[in-house]
């Protein structure tokens, strides 16, 4: 048992190591609660079930997109038989989530998701609002 | 309920009358959007750009000093070169070296349609050249093949170069092929092409070609008219009164 100091250094030195990433959210502060989302002062539902728009919004707004560009079509009839105007700013930015920045932005840094890039072209009209303060 | 053979025949006839009815009137139903520009009226006030602003600022459109990243959906052209084939020697003065207003033609038979790999451009039914800028690769085929210089590529972010930003309507990106659209999204409201609006003079007449009363079909009933390049075959629906 010559080597015990080796062995326990080298034991504390790999639960360190191998626990890492729960020290370094600690010391970050991050919590296991999700992202904190400002939800629509005016609107008390979404064109959907939320649970159903969480998991499938990015589908509900290719479907959207195909409606729109392709079939001329700018109405959504939504489950409970409300219509909806067709339109990423127009709709969901303008009438509901008022600050992409607080519910948009939130969740999808929140779950790393970087792929989409709907801003890239339709415009975040918080972006008109910053430039003219 | 018991379905006699008498009744059968009753259902899949009249079901069979009533498919075929609704074709024949979904066939007869197509519209045919169409321009006509009374160029002797757009001459009026040569510094005229109303209709050009008016579009460019409802879609967004960027603007460059560099003319080889200049990004155009209408704009004015010499008469000589939107005319080419009806260039002589002795143009007529009235439009020996004045600007022609141009944007894309909407074309019956459009190469750009077909040249297009990813359907990204295609024609509707009523007959306006849509494109998708979802799908659009950039490829620049369809910029190769308009025989009009309609369409303009991104080469570099267009958002920078936007005087103003237009909340109603999306930006391109770079790497995106942009035309005229025939204010699809205005048309789908109801309203008029923002140029047609804009122009002070009623030189830019919209409307239903398939329309025998509609407006552009009188026009080019009772007046002379000439379509540019007309020997290509891309049968334009921009007609000109000169």
């Amino acid at each position: 048992m010559r080597d015990r100091g080796i062995i326990l250094a080298g034991l504390v030195l790999f639960l360190g190591l191998i626990t890492f990433p729960a020290w370094y959210s600690v010391a970050r502060g991050a919590t296991s609660k999700g992202p904190q989302l400002v939800l629509p002062a005016t609107e008390k539902q979404c064109v959907a079930p939320t649970a159903w728009m969480r998991a499938w919004h990015m589908d509900l707004l290719v479907r959207w997109r195909e409606q729109v560009v392709r079939e001329g079509n700018r109405n959504y009839r939504a489950a409970n038989g409300r219509v909806y105007s067709v339109s990423l700013t127009g709709t969901c930015i303008m009438k509901c989530h008022t600050v992409k920045a607080d519910f948009c932005d939130r969740c999808h840094n929140y779950a790393a998701a970087r792929g989409p890039y709907c801003w890239d072209c339709h415009v975040d009209p918080g972006l008109i609002r910053r430039a003219s303060r | 309920m018991k379905i006699t053979r008498q009744g059968f025949f009753w259902v899949t006839g009249l079901a069979t009358l009533a498919h075929a009815g609704r074709k024949v009137l979904a066939a007869a139903a197509p519209r045919r959007w169409a321009m006509v520009v009374d160029a002797q009226k757009c001459l009026r006030d040569q510094g005229c750009t109303k209709c050009i602003q008016a579009c460019h600022r409802a879609h967004n459109v960027p603007q460059f000093r560099e003319p080889n990243h200049q990004i155009v959906w209408i704009w004015k052209e010499r008469f000589e070169r939107a005319f080419a084939s009806q260039q002589s020697e002795y143009t007529a003065e009235t439009f020996r070296d004045k600007p022609v207003l141009v944007l894309c033609n909407h074309c019956n038979n459009p190469p750009c349609v077909r040249v297009c790999p990813t359907r990204a451009t295609w024609k509707r039914e009523d007959g306006l050249v849509m494109m998708d800028w979802h799908r659009c690769i950039g490829c620049r085929y369809c910029v190769a093949a308009c025989p009009y210089g309609s369409r303009s590529f991104n080469w570099v972010d267009p958002r920078p170069h936007l005087p103003v930003l237009n909340t109603d309507f999306p930006t391109r990106t770079k790497g995106v092929v942009e035309k005229c659209t025939f204010c699809e999204e205005r048309l789908a409201r109801g309203q008029a092409p923002a140029c047609v609006e804009a122009c002070p003079d009623k030189a830019l007449v919209f409307g239903d070609l398939a329309d025998q009363d509609s407006e552009v079909r009188k026009l080019v009933r009772a007046r002379y008219t000439i379509r540019r390049k007309p020997e290509l075959g891309t049968q334009p629906q921009i007609f000109y009164i000169v």
